[in-house]
């Protein structure tokens, strides 16, 4: 199964990747060869198959509504790209 | 000392012929001189190694030795070590240091292991070669220009070239099994929900799982007793007992009814290769195991539900590098999107952003049900063959990997070649049933892995399986030259 080029440029805006023209075609070719891979389970009947999320069939736990962890923020700030007054920076959202 | 094991370093510790502080002391300054040759290590932690060995030396003149304190090993890049620096093999996390540890690394701290460093990966587990590395591919001690397997090729060649004597690994599809294979050393992978996956960092959650990486099974099985356990911290870890992985590796194998899936005896697998798996089939006959081939009729599609499986759960893991809170983030970031879009595209390699994106498209609307869900169909029937072949052997055998070691960039040129190279492990982590591999001979002076399969939670059965034929055998006491 091909992808074309306006897919991909579709997906990469989803996936919050940049990609220039030439990457474009270069993803052409090789997501076309994985999706082809990919394709060979249309072939296999899975008519009344449940499908598996977990190797074991378990479920989320659940745990007690209870604090356990202490507040870390200067720890977690101290490895961001940029904060100030303990906020974490990021370019302007609203105009 | 560098070819000890770690069994045998514990014993040296142990009768206080040596302290960790000069143990470890002489395993740094080896692997400083040696590792240039490889690029195994990305990150060598020699002040905290110091110090750990310090601490286990107080330990053992407290009375409170393990069999693993002051014994060097290492850890693979994905594992967060708090205070030393966390890549995952990528631009994105080059000068991340983690502000706490993973339970895998709590637990060896906890045991007084001595960490020597960071191991070398294919970028964030991506890859069966090692060439995705942000910091370069690594060699494979065996041979100039080898490829080492991965995406755990830094722990393995480590292990190969006598770095270390153990390293942890993670295995999403043969990530621990591929290299262990490739570089003539041995790797399990465990059961899915076996060992924590907590502070290892994500990339197929329903397939990840972290393992050992050593020498003998008999290290292995001693790795198994730090890593295993259950962790409230994450989710789809089980609640179960944790045996002692080493007393029961003296198990006689007589009875023991092997398998041989006549799908992994394909056309795939070379004449050599196969020769030297079935030789070593053979020796399980010798010590009284009985032989009869089975089938996963399914098993063909494996590849196929792996490559949207992973990728789609990829994809959701690795939403989380945004260029916010930690890691990289482009310079001048004109408003938010540009800043998202360019820290990803900067910050990922290009076998990383191809599965985000393969992922993105096989979860976006209109292709759910057609990719991810029927993936998930073809999950459960592959899972399924394995609980039937499991009604008639107790475990089965098979290759590794189709043909020895490769030559760096054989397998680059197109994703789907190198995507092959995992042709017989992937069903395994897709069933969430553990495998280990051994080493079982040689081609063209390249190690052979052979394959063991076992039903879930079978992890001291392997062992028991590998260290029998390890007592027979000298393969894994090869040494590349």
């Amino acid at each position: 199964m091909s992808i074309s080029r306006e897919d991909i440029e579709k997906v990469a805006v989803l996936a919050r990747i940049k990609v220039d023209d030439e990457q474009v075609s270069a993803l052409e070719k090789d997501l076309g060869n994985i999706l082809d891979l990919v394709d060979q389970l249309s072939a296999a009947d899975t008519e009344a198959v449940e499908p598996m999320a977990h190797p074991l069939d378990a479920v989320q736990r659940l745990r007690a509504d209870e604090v356990t962890e202490t507040n870390q923020r200067e720890a977690f700030q101290a490895i961001a790209p940029a904060t100030e007054d303990g906020l974490y920076l990021v370019p302007k959202v609203i105009e | 000392m560098h070819n000890k094991s770690v069994a045998e370093l514990s014993k040296e510790l142990e009768s206080g012929k040596i302290s960790s502080v000069e143990l470890t002391q002489q395993f740094l300054d080896r692997l400083k001189s040696e590792d240039g040759k490889y690029n195994s290590f990305i990150t060598i932690s020699e002040e905290q190694a110091l110090a750990e060995a310090k601490a286990a030396d107080a330990m053992r003149a407290a009375g409170k030795a393990t069999a693993w304190t002051g014994v060097p090993f290492a850890h693979k890049d994905i594992f967060c070590t708090n205070g030393v620096r966390t890549t995952c093999g990528s631009k994105m996390l080059e000068n991340f240091v983690p502000p706490y540890d993973a339970t895998v690394t709590a637990n060896f701290k906890a045991a007084g292991a001595v960490c020597l460093g960071k191991t070398n990966m294919d970028e964030f587990a991506m890859g069966s070669s090692n060439e995705s590395s942000f910091f370069g591919a690594v060699t494979n001690p065996w041979g100039d220009k080898r490829v080492p397997g991965g995406s755990s090729g830094g722990s393995a060649a480590a292990v190969a070239a006598r770095l270390v004597p153990a390293a942890t690994g993670t295995d999403t599809g043969g990530s621990i099994r591929q290299p262990a294979a490739l570089c003539g050393i041995t790797g399990l992978k465990p059961t899915y929900g076996r060992v924590s996956r907590y502070g290892m960092i994500a990339f197929a959650s329903s397939l990840d799982q972290g393992g050992p990486m050593t020498r003998t099974a008999e290290d292995a099985a001693l790795m198994m007793n730090v890593m295993a356990g259950f962790d409230p911290k994450d989710s789809t870890c089980i609640d179960r007992e944790v045996p002692d992985y080493t007393a029961t590796l003296n198990e006689p194998l007589k009875g023991l009814k092997i398998g041989l899936p006549k799908e992994y005896f394909s056309e795939q697998l070379s004449p050599a290769m196969e020769e030297q798996v079935r030789n070593a089939v053979r020796e399980y006959e010798k010590l009284g195991a009985t032989v009869k081939e089975v089938s996963l009729p399914n098993a063909k599609l494996a590849i196929a539900a792996y490559y949207v499986i992973a990728p789609a759960e990829a994809s959701a893991n690795l939403s989380r590098f945004d260029g916010a809170r930690y890691g990289y983030r482009c310079d001048n970031p004109k408003d938010l999107m540009d800043m998202y879009t360019r820290t990803r595209a900067e910050g990922f390699g290009n076998e990383v952003k191809r599965r985000i994106l393969v992922g993105s498209y096989a979860l976006s609307a209109g292709y759910f049900d057609a990719y991810y869900l029927k993936a998930q169909k073809v999950r459960r029937l592959i899972q399924q063959d394995f609980i039937n072949a499991f009604k008639e052997v107790d475990v089965m055998m098979s290759p590794v990997s189709p043909s020895p070691a490769f030559v760096q960039g054989e397998k680059t040129t197109d994703p789907v070649t190198m995507y092959l190279e995992d042709v017989f492990t992937i069903a395994i982590n897709l069933a969430g049933i553990p495998a280990i591999s051994v080493p079982a001979g040689f081609v063209d002076g390249l190690p052979v892995g052979l394959q063991i399969i076992g039903d879930y939670f079978s992890e001291a059965r392997l062992l028991n399986a590998a260290h029998q034929f390890q007592q027979v055998t000298d393969w894994h006491q090869r040494e590349p030259q």
